[in-house]
């Protein structure tokens, strides 16, 4: 461990020096990553089926190919996003110039997760490394072979005075905890989360937590045969198509009309096996379950028998291989544990309400999701989920590919988190916007000082009730 | 039966009221009892009448019995908060206006009285409170009524060819039921102004005020339930066992302005840090800040912390000198005395221009407050005895009493201290060390003025930090190297007045921002919300996944039309 605190010294000293603030500097980082990100693909991609058995398509669409795009973004906006921003001055500040300025934090600490393990990582670290900041990214340990080419591939592209990547479990997550950051950014578990912040309440450091949640899909009628495929293929992609379920914004259940449930079933159902196979074991488009532990997680779910009897399609597992089947369950009981906890797998559960409104009441009354999907044309019930719910974002016929939008912020309220990041956000995220005033010396609103009198009040008040008039007025002494 | 208990308490709370409280802080040291019977005529009126107001609202409590705040009243409290938040009704366009209307007309209507209780609680100068408080407040509730239409209006945000095709826009959406917890050096301004953007941004809000400014915590109590919404917008009243209380709860949103160092707070509050720290028995370290926080994080809860720190000015040999003299003044003793997380807490000059400053700083000095600064009435008192004891100790330490070049006069028993200047006290006495949150201004010199960005940076990053000069070369360098929540150049505290500008801390003086738009931020969930059509889009999105889909993505990826349309069309080059 003194290992750590000679890197942690290095990289404090490299940001006080204030290379790291240097646009050249951010800018040859990014570059470094974007260079990683194409020379390493393969390395990628392996590490990736290594680790979750992803398919090389689904790990550059969910990845490789989003982080390139978003380091081109920080990579064309850096100068822009660096640039102090002009704002307006009221009268008692005059004559003056008033900016916001943004500056890096400092030294900041990223912990990302197995799921995604080079797009959780990266996504924040472009955002840190453009603000500016030193950084210590622990990769997740559950994901070993991309933690190592993580680790292996940085410290050779990026400057490793000021961006480390330091691997490990838990023990080296507290000890990395037990020092001071800048900042933290977690993506994670809600209950890992609580002692994350816990942790920085020793150096009052700011934290952004990327949570998860319940992710509920409202599924409206559809009688248009194009939209029934369209919006299918969009709920399947999104569920068992990203990382078999195991994603904080992927679909955690489905909330359907009575009447329309046995038709989504059927469509469902025929578009799996279209995706999938006949035999889904067999299928290299399905990622697998991260590890044993998750695995028994996800089995116990299942095998609750009041859950088991509403199979309504697949169900099968590979202990050994760690799959499992897509499986869509119809009205599993919402006391059971996989109504109550996130399920973060590719279990599918239906519930059905007398009417699609009353999904709004449903997800009321539990923790606000970091996403809320809803496959609807209807622009009135469009609307009330706007207004009505809560979530960290409301993606409209369509699932999961908001992660990908940089132009909107990605981050979590109430249970699902709280901080955002993605495009211009991410460098928000790592920044401090400071205020910046400069005055002239020449002119004086003397009535400012003390000795106080009614005249200096009067001037006061119709200086800061901008009523310039009257303030003429007192000040020829014409009004009192 | 009313009446009887009114007089019972009213006699039991001058005689409990005060002195209970000073009992309290200092349980041992019986002589410091003392300052209260001494007290000049006018102050022992107010006091009575204030504890008289005590006493009437405590006669209201006795009737329904056993109404301590306490752990289980808090949460009925913010259930019945959830319930109005949840109703939906602070969402609307139309609470909101009506609330803010609410604080314009009480300020408006009352402002008399509010005066009266910041002078009551720190001897305020009308001007001073009038200007730092009054209009302050009016000014963002101004605002907030101006543009809120414009704030609440979703912001439209351009898609990408990743997305297409697609809108999307950021929906400002109400965090919930949020906490403010104000401080007592501007009572006012500091408990309304967050009040202001939580309305704004359509939360239900439960405003806890500073005990150690009772009148205006008092008033504010009075003067929130007669003009806003009780459903859902609340003061509780009261010191240690009711923060606690309402730090038990779950809350969406947790807005702190006040400590995070021990030295400036009072004995008071630094009780109620032990005690909150034992009852959440994370960290012993007596920081309130800290305190908040842990709080927090064991519901996953927002913060915004306001803190302090010691905001330097540093100050050129370039410059018009009493210009600038004059805007420290206004910004150190013309300021609550110095009681003001963005008070200049030292100056940084070279040692050849330090003669030229005192003497510039003595005259402009006795300008604004006399020859005998104790006897003006232009300068705030200091809040209480165990502010005072504090500050005088900062002063009496060793190394430190013979520094003093200007004033050091005070009176207990009318809590002032005179304007004071100190040169050259070493780094490691304890007015170096801690903000000073007083009318205390040591002087540090050096011998090129460049050195002062070492001696800034070898500190926790402040809240503020000021420079007077007219070197264009020097300015870009301390803005660029030297982190502070906020910057004033040639000036001091005037850029918490822009409400174009963030106000917020960095590192120990706090995290988080507020003012104007900021406000509204603070308060408000940023949802983004994608609304996509039906119409074609790649098959490559879709498992079964193939080599071949994922040379389509890529090149969608690289938004190169003419390489996406071959690569459609089965012609890409690789």
């Amino acid at each position: 461990m003194r290992d750590l605190e000679t890197d942690l010294e290095e990289l404090r000293e490299s940001y006080t020096s204030g290379k790291t603030k240097e646009a050249s500097w951010r800018k040859s980082q990014l570059n470094a990553l974007l260079t990683i990100l194409k020379e390493k693909e393969k390395d990628i991609f392996n590490a990736l089926e290594h680790d979750l058995g992803k398919h090389y398509a689904e790990a550059y669409r969910d990845e490789v190919g989003t982080l390139t795009k978003s380091v081109n973004l920080a990579l064309s906006s850096l100068k822009d996003w660096m640039a102090a921003k002009k704002a307006k001055l009221p009268l008692p500040a005059f004559p003056s110039t008033a900016e916001v300025f943004p500056e890096p934090l400092g030294v900041v600490l990223i912990f990302s997760s197995w799921n995604f393990p080079f797009g959780l990582s990266l996504e924040p670290l472009i955002g840190a490394v453009a603000a500016g900041n030193a950084v210590v990214l622990k990769p997740s340990e559950l994901a070993p072979a991309s933690s190592s080419l993580l680790a292996t591939t940085i410290s050779t592209y990026l400057d490793k005075k000021a961006v480390k990547v330091i691997e490990g479990g838990q023990v080296v997550g507290e000890h990395l905890l037990s020092y001071k950051w800048d900042k933290i950014f977690f993506t994670g578990s809600s209950r890992v989360a609580r002692a994350v912040m816990t942790a920085a309440v020793k150096h009052i450091t700011p934290v952004t937590l990327e949570l998860g949640g319940k992710c509920p899909a409202i599924f409206d009628s559809f009688s248009s045969s194009w939209d029934k495929e369209m919006v299918i293929k969009r709920v399947l992609g999104g569920k068992f198509g990203t990382c078999s379920g195991q994603v904080c914004i992927g679909i955690d259940y489905i909330l359907v009309q009575e009447g329309y449930a046995p038709t989504l079933v059927e469509l469902l159902k025929n578009r799996t096996v279209k995706m999938f196979g006949e035999n889904p074991r067999e299928t290299k488009s399905m990622a697998r379950i991260i590890n044993k532990q998750h695995f028994s997680r996800l089995k116990n779910l299942l095998d609750d028998p009041s859950v088991k009897s509403c199979i309504v399609h697949g169900g099968g597992m590979d202990e050994h291989n760690l799959f499992i089947e897509p499986t869509i369950l119809m009205n599993p009981p919402l006391e059971a544990s996989i109504m109550t906890d996130e399920i973060f797998g590719p279990l599918l559960p239906i519930i059905t309400l007398k009417k699609i409104e009353d999904s709004i009441g449903f997800i009321n009354s539990r923790p606000k999701p970091l996403a809320i999907y809803a496959f609807t044309r209807n622009e009135t019930l469009q609307k009330r989920i706007v207004s009505e719910t809560s979530s960290g974002s409301v993606t409209f016929n369509d699932a999961v590919i908001q992660y990908a939008a940089d132009t909107v912020p990605f981050g979590g309220i109430g249970e699902s988190g709280f901080g955002r990041y993605h495009g211009k956000f991410s460098f928000d995220a790592f920044t401090h916007e400071k205020a910046v005033i400069s005055r002239g010396m020449i002119s004086e609103f003397w009535f400012r000082f003390p000795p106080w009198d009614d005249n200096k009040l009067a001037l006061t008040k119709k200086a800061y009730s901008f009523d310039y008039f009257g303030f003429l007025l007192v000040l020829l002494g014409l009004k009192k | 039966m009313g009446t009887l208990s009114v007089n019972l308490l009213h006699i039991c709370s001058v005689d409990s009221g005060y002195t209970r409280s000073f009992r309290n802080q200092f349980p041992k040291k019986r002589n410091l009892l003392l300052p209260i019977p001494v007290l000049n005529k006018q102050k022992r009126l107010q006091f009575a009448h204030s504890s008289f107001v005590c006493s009437a609202a405590l006669a209201v409590m006795t009737d329904e019995e056993k109404k301590v705040f306490d752990i289980e009243s808090a949460a009925s409290l913010v259930k019945e908060l959830r319930g109005s938040f949840n109703s939906g009704k602070t969402k609307s366009y139309e609470w909101r206006i009506t609330q803010l209307k609410g604080i314009g007309k009480m300020i408006d209507e009352r402002e008399k009285e509010i005066l009266e209780a910041l002078r009551k609680d720190l001897s305020k100068p009308e001007v001073e409170a009038f200007m730092s408080e009054i209009s302050m407040t009016k000014g963002a509730c101004k605002l907030a009524l101006k543009e809120l239409s414009h704030w609440m209006k979703p912001e439209k945000a351009k898609t990408s060819i990743a997305t297409y095709p697609s809108t999307a826009e950021i929906v400002s959406e109400p965090l919930g039921v949020v906490l403010v917890i104000s401080p007592w050096n501007f009572p006012f301004l500091l408990s309304v102004d967050p009040v202001i953007g939580a309305i704004a941004a359509g939360n239900a809000v439960v405003l806890k005020p500073s005990e150690i400014a009772p009148a205006t915590s008092n008033l504010l109590s009075k003067l929130l339930e007669e003009y806003l919404d009780n459903s859902s917008i609340r003061v509780v009243e009261g010191a240690v066992p009711e923060t606690t209380a309402l730090l038990e709860q779950k809350w969406d949103k947790i807005f702190y302005t006040g400590t995070i160092r021990c030295i400036h707070l009072s004995c008071k509050e630094a009780t109620i840090v032990v005690k909150l720290s034992r009852c959440f028995s994370t960290f012993r370290s007596p920081r309130v800040g800290r305190i908040i926080m842990a709080a927090a994080a064991k519901h996953l809860t927002p913060i915004t912390l306001e803190l302090g720190g010691k905001c330097p000015a540093v100050v050129d040999s370039n410059v018009n000198l009493k210009v600038a003299v004059r805007r420290i003044i206004a910004g150190k003793w013309a300021c609550n005395a110095g009681q003001a997380c963005v008070a200049p807490d030292y100056i940084i000059t070279t040692k050849d221009f330090a003669p030229k400053l005192i003497d510039v700083m003595r005259h402009e000095l006795e300008e604004f407050f006399g020859k005998n600064p104790m006897e003006s009435e232009d300068m705030s008192r200091i809040v209480s005895v165990q502010r005072f004891k504090l500050l005088t100790k900062l002063l009496d330490e060793d190394n430190v009493a013979d520094k003093i070049i200007i004033g050091g006069q005070r009176d207990e028993n009318r809590l002032k201290i005179a304007p004071t200047i100190l040169l050259d006290v070493p780094e490691d006495t304890e007015i170096m060390r801690e903000e000073i949150f007083g009318p205390l201004l040591p002087i540090i010199t050096v011998e090129k003025l460049e050195e002062s960005f070492d001696v800034i940076n070898s500190k926790p990053k402040p809240l503020a930090a000021y420079l007077f000069s007219e070197n264009k070369q020097l300015h870009k360098d301390f803005v660029n190297n030297i982190s502070a929540g906020g910057m004033l150049i040639n000036d001091t505290i005037l850029h918490l007045t822009v409400s174009s500008l963030p106000f917020g801390g960095v590192g120990e003086s706090g995290t988080g921002s507020y003012h104007g738009k900021f406000s509204f931020d603070t308060f408000s969930h940023k949802k983004a919300v994608l609304y996509r059509g039906f119409a074609g889009e790649s098959p490559a999105r879709y498992p079964p996944y193939t080599l071949g889909k994922l040379k389509l993505l890529k090149t969608l990826n690289s938004g190169n039309i003419l390489s996406i349309l071959l690569a459609l069309l089965g012609f890409s080059k690789d």
